[in-house]
């Protein structure tokens, strides 16, 4: 049965009280992190890489995948930067222009450190979460598994299953999703079982709370803060990871494109003198991984419990 | 001359929040031998005031005022001299002993060193002058013991080492820091029997800085009361237990259980303890206090003497306190 | 009155494991409530002193049900907390509450008063209207003394006192029959800590609950007690009524405990005679045999160390678990 909310203002005001505002421990740490001025910066540049990555596209003047034949093969002098010719970051060898690719190149290495963060929070937090409560064998077990998963050597079997399944986004991600939650479902656990022994959960369990109930209403949501900043410091290190694998040449396929990618193919032009090919990626790519640590770092400062 | 001299002592934290008063205008004096206790709840500056006459007040903490030991101003010392006097002349006890002890070392070497840096001892010396001292804050096979690491101890044993370690270099005075607030009642009544016993031994003079009322009755000459970093009274402990003169005190009397008493219903001081960063610009008990007067709210009220040395900051007069 | 809880032989053990032993040796047993028994009436307060390690707060969770037992029953009005079926043990969780020690540390940081308050509520009657549920909550945070227009504040915003009286609103929203207290107070400021007592006084009268109150502090557990349980490394010294304890203690350990209670009365703390208990608590994996309390009684004598001492019953519920036990006061009790 669910009331109408009118129905609750009307009690409220039965009462003759207003009711107080409460300020909850995220809003503090909201207040503490716009304080932190590097981490409010990091923030913005994310948000303007963000908007660049979605809506870059719309200002460029050729699609990613088009070969500019006029300019294809032409020497260093003719595919340079310019305004006038609709290149604004140039062309390549092959007469694409750079632009496009590069903002298709950040929203592929966004994605993929994301969807790795994200595959992390979830499936790494309530994996550890469990295994924490829960304790014993199964606690046993389950960190067992994780700790099977990760002496395996990851770099290795990505590659062979690149090169088994075919050079897929697909199997990029699932090789990333594999990978990224271990670490995660460590932190995890090792929280839940300091806060497993606090008061309130022993106030959930001893009123009849159930198990899921308490692990989703009192564990998950005091990890989230240690959660979030490792999630955001993980996010460039999933970057960093897809440009590795990209730079090797098993990532992602053309005419699809990614940041390490370009600085891949931008680092075999040096020679021949076409430097912004590696200049504008490489830019983009340092800029975004500096934003997240700084964000990162902003955040552990503000949900720093020893602050509070 | 009294040993400890203090003199309108304040102490102010800088915080995001703006300044934070934490004591307001503590005046008090202990003489050689004597024993003072410093009563207050959370929040009433008390350990604050401890520190800042130990001159280990946080780094965002400031100390104003006079605190005069035995004709030196603490105060204005230099941290080198301040060091000194530290180690000669005054010494602090916790509430954690953990705290201060470290783990990884033997209880003989931390003994040790601190006469040997202090006093320069031989090694074996500083060691047997340890184990005395063990001794006598009755650690059963001191000299045995002495080889253990501290968290081989139990809390009310490692108490002890800290008192014995705060009494190597013979201390003129001895801050106790809530010193039995983490120790069971049979183990708490063996160290304030200790600390009694070390007073008339040595001649130690005591601050004792607690929340517990009962502590205090047995074994302190003089109680001070403070609130909201405000000294509520001051007297001889047999006064100011018989006759509390400021509504707080009062309150405060009746508010604890006795065991020796049937009582019914307790008496309760209403309200919550003070929020020490929107102290109310009169007295910092008003907001709490029954009898309150109008101008209590907007005047502090001064600390007078009266009776056999006995000083009092209220408005309402002594006669009219409930 | 009817007997609404019956405690019977309850032996508590848990299994320790030594630091960097082998993964083969056998662990260690450490027994944190041995052999307690008795009787809980319905309406009645028991209060339950002991110093850190005598296994009072084991017992508390015993009762609740959070810690499994080892042998002997816990009989809640009737049933066997140990065969209970689901549905029974669902009514037990329900019936039973539980208040902790650290007022702060009880509550979820993350969730609001409210939600907190709530919580039990949902739990056992989820079907209850969002209204309703807030209706309950806010009479209740009325009840023990909190303005009902802070429901949306944190537990972060209150002090220790507030915080203690939101987790005593949590324990009662379920109109429970036994609440079990685990040092409500002990973490409190003195001025606060008698609004508490008062509180829960006023509550247990009102709503004819029966009460176990566990703290250290002799004072305040007789205050608010009609029967005192003194228990010494997981055993029961003494059981009797508040008065009697205190007036006319028989165990030696009681003597000592009360005359280790400071009184707050520099003229009554020395007129009494107050004998100091030397040593300390020995290791409960290694506990003394025979009598528990052997190794720091001031009147021991060489048949201590045999037989576990027999539970003496004196008349008028008076309880001694020793046979040496003799009235000594040790108050010079005053009338207020």
């Amino acid at each position: 049965m669910i009331t109408k909310p009118g129905d609750v203002e009307l009690i409220a005001n039965a009462a003759g009280l207003a009711e107080v505002k409460g300020r909850s421990l995220w809003q503090d740490a909201r207040r503490r992190f716009m304080r932190n001025k590097a981490a409010v910066a990091g923030m913005i540049v994310l948000v303007f890489i963000g908007l660049f990555a979605v809506f870059g596209g719309f200002l460029a003047q050729y699609p990613n995948d088009y070969v500019d034949f006029t300019l294809t093969g032409a020497g260093a002098s003719n595919g340079v930067p310019s305004i006038e010719t609709g290149h604004y970051f140039g062309v390549d060898p092959d007469g694409r222009d750079l632009y496009a690719r590069t903002v298709q190149g950040t929203g592929i290495s966004l994605m993929v450190g994301i969807v790795g963060a994200m595959v992390a929070v979830v499936v790494g937090t309530l994996y550890g979460a469990t295994a924490g409560y829960v304790g014993g064998r199964t606690d046993g077990v389950m960190m067992r598994i994780v700790d099977i998963l990760m002496s395996i050597p990851f770099m290795f079997v990505l590659i062979l299953m690149l090169v088994i399944f075919g050079r897929s986004i697909l199997m990029l991600f699932i090789g990333i999703g594999l990978i990224s939650w271990l670490d995660m479902a460590r932190i995890a656990r090792g929280q839940t079982l300091t806060i497993k022994n606090k008061e309130f959960v022993e106030a959930a369990v001893a009123t009849g709370v159930r198990p899921m109930t308490i692990i989703l209403r009192h564990i998950v949501p005091n990890l989230l803060g240690i959660v979030i900043v490792y999630a955001t410091l993980l996010v460039p290190n999933m970057i960093i990871f897809e440009s590795f694998i990209s730079f090797l040449g098993l990532g992602v396929q053309e005419p699809m494109t990614s940041l390490g990618a370009l600085i891949n193919s931008g680092a075999g032009q040096m020679n021949y003198g076409r430097l912004w090919m590696l200049a504008y990626p490489l830019f983009f790519f340092l800029i975004t991984l500096f934003a997240f640590f700084f964000v990162g770092d902003g955040l552990r400062d503000a949900l720093d419990p020893k602050d509070r | 001359m009294s040993l400890l001299e203090i003199e309108d002592l304040r102490v102010t934290f800088r915080t995001a929040d703006g300044p934070v008063n934490a004591v307001n205008g503590l005046s008090f004096e202990i003489d050689k031998g004597e024993t003072l206790a410093i009563v207050g709840e959370s929040g009433s500056g008390k350990s604050q005031a401890a520190f800042a006459i130990m001159g280990l007040l946080a780094r965002n903490g400031g100390a104003t005022g006079k605190v005069n030991f035995d004709g030196t101003d603490l105060l204005s010392l230099s941290p080198r001299q301040l060091n000194k006097v530290r180690a000669q002349d005054i010494a602090m006890i916790f509430q954690d002993p953990m705290t201060s002890l470290n783990p990884y070392i033997r209880v003989r070497d931390q003994m040790a060193e601190v006469l040997q840096l202090h006093k320069g001892m031989s090694k074996k010396k500083a060691v047997a002058e340890s184990v005395r001292m063990l001794d006598a804050v009755r650690i059963p096979d001191a000299k045995m013991r002495v080889s253990m690491f501290p968290h081989e101890f139990s809390g009310g044993m490692r108490q002890r080492i800290m008192i014995a370690m705060a009494l190597l270099c013979h201390p003129r005075l001895l801050i106790a820091d809530e010193p039995t607030t983490a120790l069971d009642v049979t183990v708490q009544a063996q160290i304030m029997d200790l600390l009694t016993d070390i007073r008339k031994e040595f001649g130690t003079a005591i601050i004792l800085i607690t929340h517990d009322l009962g502590i205090v009755a047995d074994s302190c000459d003089k109680t001070l009361v403070l609130y909201g970093g405000q000294i509520m009274e001051q007297g001889a402990t047999t006064d100011v237990f018989a006759a509390p003169s400021h509504p707080y005190t009062k309150g405060l009397l009746k508010a604890v259980p006795r065991l020796d008493r049937d009582d019914d219903e307790l008496q309760t001081i209403a309200g919550e303890p003070p929020d020490m960063s929107c102290l109310p610009a009169g007295c910092p008990f008003s907001p709490r206090c029954v009898q309150a007067l109008p101008q209590c709210a907007t005047t502090r009220p001064a600390l007078d003497l009266f009776g056999a040395g006995r000083m009092r900051a209220c408005h309402v007069p002594f006669a009219e306190v409930i | 009155m009817p007997t609404i809880l019956s405690v019977q032989d309850l032996h508590v053990d848990f299994d320790i494991r030594r630091q960097g032993a082998w993964p083969w040796t056998p662990w260690q047993r450490l027994q944190a409530v041995g052999g307690l028994s008795f009787d809980l009436q319905k309406g009645e307060t028991l209060g339950i002193v002991g110093e850190s390690g005598s296994g009072k707060s084991t017992l508390a969770r015993a009762i609740v049900g959070t810690v499994p037992t080892s042998k002997g029953k816990i009989v809640w009005k009737g049933d066997d907390l140990a065969a209970m079926n689901a549905t029974a043990r669902r009514k037990h969780r329900r019936d039973v509450q539980m208040i902790f020690q650290d007022p702060l540390a009880a509550l979820n940081p993350r969730m609001n008063v409210g939600e907190i308050i709530a919580e039990p509520l949902t739990t056992h009657e989820p079907g209850t209207s969002r209204a309703e549920v807030k209706r309950r909550v806010g009479e209740l945070m009325e009840r023990v003394g909190l303005l009902s227009n802070l429901v949306n504040r944190y537990p972060h915003e209150f002090s220790g006192g507030q915080c203690q009286r939101i987790g005593i609103a949590r324990a009662l929203i379920l109109k429970p029959e036994l609440v079990v207290c685990d040092e409500p107070v002990s973490a409190l400021d003195v001025s606060v800590q008698a609004q508490v007592v008062n509180l829960l006084r006023e509550l247990q009268r009102d709503m004819g609950l029966s009460m176990i109150f566990i703290a250290h502090d002799l004072s305040v557990v007789k205050h608010i007690s009609d029967r005192i349980l003194v228990m010494y490394m997981g055993r029961v010294m003494e059981l009797a009524t508040s008065r009697e304890l205190t007036r006319e203690p028989r165990h030696p350990y009681t003597q000592a405990l009360i005359s280790s209670v400071p009184i707050p009365d520099p003229v009554a703390e020395k007129a009494r005679h107050r004998p100091i208990l030397e040593g300390e608590l020995p290791s409960p994996l290694n506990p003394p045999s025979g009598c528990v309390f052997r190794t720091r009684c001031p009147k021991v004598q060489p048949s201590c160390a045999g037989e576990l001492p027999v539970m003496q019953d004196v008349g008028n519920g008076h309880h001694v678990a020793c046979p040496y036990q003799e009235v000594q006061q040790v108050l010079v009790t005053q009338q207020a």
